[in-house]
């Protein structure tokens, strides 16, 4: 079956941010059935993905970047050996990834020749002339049962050694997501951050009355629907693991929130009370969720077990509190209240117990999101009728303001906490924007025709 | 199977090189990650929606494991058929031909439903409670009749927060004709938000057009026509 030779693919591909060979897993570092077990289930995962998510017919997102980090790492990239011939080129993926981080400077190869394959063959100065610090080479093949290998090699020009070196032996369909672990790879050894080349996004894209939550690369590419529908659909946020969506359907004309899972498709009532169920949050374990419901009145934050059992209320005001987050470390919850008259952001144990207010600046702060890290939070500022991303240290309390568009919503961190995700519009229509978390470089995704939004950042896959 | 090493150091030979790399903590850890991943997916969803033994069928690759047809009431995310025939559009449970039809006759303040706020507010102005006063009475009338009452904000600011503010609304309704006497089990106050503009546009107009509740008579799936 083409599917399951597609997925084993895959599968080799997950395996590789591991540094992991599978060939070696079962005898000797897991008792056999259980390793056995294990890999018919990662099979079972891998199978049942490809046809839950059906391609996208719709635009793929672009993206157009501005600003530049404090410094950039020079490097060449190579065009690797046979790329030309594949159905998806490597290297110029390489090269957007790369030059989208705003951390990395291309050095113009093209004159260089013969182009280098394998490091005997680079001559080191054709590269420290052209001011590289670093230079990528690399090949691909194509094997007889139509699998490509790909090699690269990471190569620092001053010492002359070797930085990083992976091959991959890869379907055809995986060509593009290897690209973003070689970025990943690239950035990780250059950068000493986490890549997040290999990430997914979700958002909701707009068109007339239908809408539909998408699942894409982080690029934007290869964009994929998770639910249809004629009705609106709003916050969807990744399960910390990454194989679960929860997000608010409005198909039955009132707020609803659902779970649906991202390996079979199938979904659950998370929360459905008298009055509206929306905001959910996922607590760090995955195990529970913070919810913002109405059963009792206002709106306020309760806790509820991922499966929809064990319900709590958290907070106990006769404000609105609503947009649940929890710090990493799961202890705390940010939330938005206007208990003090303005809506401002709040912290509170997520055990419950005293609330300590954290906004003072302006009359109008909401949408908090902590950063990996648990430093900073981000969150949407109104400043004299503009909305826009901020940034707020626990610590020192300093706010930073972002970006510079007027109708900012929905950020979400990047889980290396580098890159912050949100939503703006551009002439009345929706679009997704990304802006560092230090406010240097900004990017602008944009689909077409449609109108997009509600964007949150899915988790790294990868066992640290 | 699978081929693949890192080459840390300057020896520029072997790419291939694989015994001596620190994996076997990793390796363990990931492997157990995503048995945990698929079996925490299963066990977090009611057994009628999916068992292990549908997903087991689905390993070797059974055709008629993934063509299943999704169950009604859930829109399962497609196999190769389109996602939105699969999100319920409508819920009704009576016909509309059910509801008397002076809820519909533009003469009748019944046919009125909307009640609309002021920027920022979610009081209900002495404009709007002729037609409150009504729909309460008509409820006291019709013990069987439930409405559900749906609060609107404009565009502007945070989604959940409006849905938020929304939802005040919807609930100043609520109270007005709860005061009067409507019992809490024929209403639900419930909230849109942003999400269901009346009117398009980033103008004033708009905005003071999309500040408002609807009350909704349960068996309907829009309101009557001019409003």
């Amino acid at each position: 079956m083409p599917a399951v030779t597609l997925d084993l693919a895959l599968m080799k591909i997950l395996m590789v941010s591991t540094m992991v060979r599978p060939a070696a897993v079962s005898p000797r570092h897991l008792p056999p059935p259980i390793a056995r077990a294990c890999l018919w289930l990662l099979a079972a995962l891998l199978v049942v993905l490809q046809p839950v998510l059906a391609p996208s017919a719709s635009a793929q997102l672009k993206i157009e970047i501005t600003g530049a980090g404090a410094s950039q790492s020079p490097i060449a990239i190579v065009p690797f050996a046979g790329e030309d011939r594949l159905a998806q080129a490597l290297t110029p993926v390489i090269i957007a990834n790369l030059q989208r981080s705003g951390l990395f400077r291309m050095i113009d190869v093209q004159d260089v020749r013969p182009l280098p394959v394998q490091p005997s063959e680079l001559r080191y100065p054709d590269f420290s002339s052209r001011g590289a610090d670093a230079v990528v080479i690399g090949s691909t093949t194509v094997l007889p049962d139509g699998r490509v290998e790909v090699r690269f090699r990471l190569m620092d020009v001053a010492k002359q050694s070797q930085l990083a070196g992976f091959s991959y032996t890869v379907n055809p369909g995986q060509l593009r997501l290897t690209a973003h672990r070689i970025s990943d790879a690239i950035y990780e050894r250059l950068t000493g951050d986490v890549g997040v080349f290999s990430t997914k996004i979700t958002y909701v894209e707009r068109q007339a009355n239908r809408f539909e939550l998408k699942i894409a690369d982080a690029d934007g590419s290869n964009a994929q629907t998770v639910l249809a529908s004629s009705e609106p659909i709003i916050s969807p946020k990744w399960s910390p693991d990454g194989t679960r969506i929860a997000y608010v359907s409005f198909e039955r004309k009132k707020p609803i929130i659902y779970v649906q899972s991202l390996i079979n498709g199938s979904r659950i009532v998370l929360a459905n009370f008298r009055g509206s169920n929306s905001a959910p949050a996922w607590s760090p374990d995955g195990n529970r969720l913070a919810v913002v419901l109405t059963r009792d009145g206002p709106s306020q934050v309760y806790l509820i077990d991922a499966d929809g059992s064990n319900l709590q209320r958290l907070t106990k005001s006769n404000a609105i509190d609503t947009e649940p987050a929890f710090t990493p470390d799961g202890r705390s919850i940010l939330f938005t209240s206007d208990r003090g008259g303005s809506p401002q952001i709040y912290r509170v144990a997520a055990g419950g117990g005293e609330v300590e207010r954290l906004t003072f600046e302006g009359t109008y702060n909401v949408s908090p999101r902590v950063s990996p890290d648990g430093r900073s939070f981000t969150f949407v500022q109104r400043t004299g009728g503009r909305f826009n991303i901020a940034i707020q240290d626990f610590a020192t309390r300093q706010v930073q303001v972002l970006t510079d568009t007027a109708v900012d919503e929905s950020p979400s961190f990047a889980p290396n906490g580098r890159i912050i995700l949100y939503a703006t519009e551009v002439k009345g229509r929706g679009i997704l924007a990304a802006v560092s978390s230090d406010g240097r470089v900004r990017q602008r995704l944009s689909a077409g025709s449609s109108d997009v939004r509600e964007p949150a950042w899915g988790p790294l896959l990868k066992a640290q | 199977m699978t081929e693949l090493s890192m080459q840390p150091s300057a020896d520029l030979s072997a790419i291939r090189r694989v015994p001596g790399l620190p994996c076997t903590g990793p390796r363990a850890a990931w492997i157990g990650l995503l048995c945990l991943a698929v079996l925490g997916g299963c066990s977090s969803t009611p057994g009628s929606e999916q068992s292990s033994a549908e997903v087991e069928s689905r390993t070797i690759g059974e055709q008629g494991a993934l063509s299943k047809p999704a169950t009604d009431a859930l829109p399962k995310a497609p196999v190769g058929q389109p996602p939105i025939s699969s999100a319920p559009i409508a819920t009704d449970q009576t016909p509309s031909g059910q509801l008397p039809a002076v809820l519909s006759d533009p003469k009748s303040l019944l046919s009125r439903r909307s009640v609309f706020f002021e920027y920022d507010s979610n009081v209900v102005r002495d404009e709007f409670r002729p037609m409150i006063q009504a729909h309460a009475r008509f409820l006291l009338d019709n013990p069987k009749l439930r409405v559900t009452i749906q609060g609107n904000t404009d565009e502007r600011g945070s989604r959940e927060y409006n849905l938020a503010l929304g939802q005040r609304r919807a609930d100043a309704v609520r109270q007005a004709m709860s005061v009067l006497g409507v019992t809490e089990r024929q209403m639900e106050p419930v909230s849109l938000g942003e999400e269901r503009p009346r009117a398009s546009g980033s103008t004033e107009a708009a905005y003071a057009e999309n500040r408002r509740a609807d009350i909704l008579y349960d068996g309907e799936d829009k309101l009557p026509a001019g409003k």
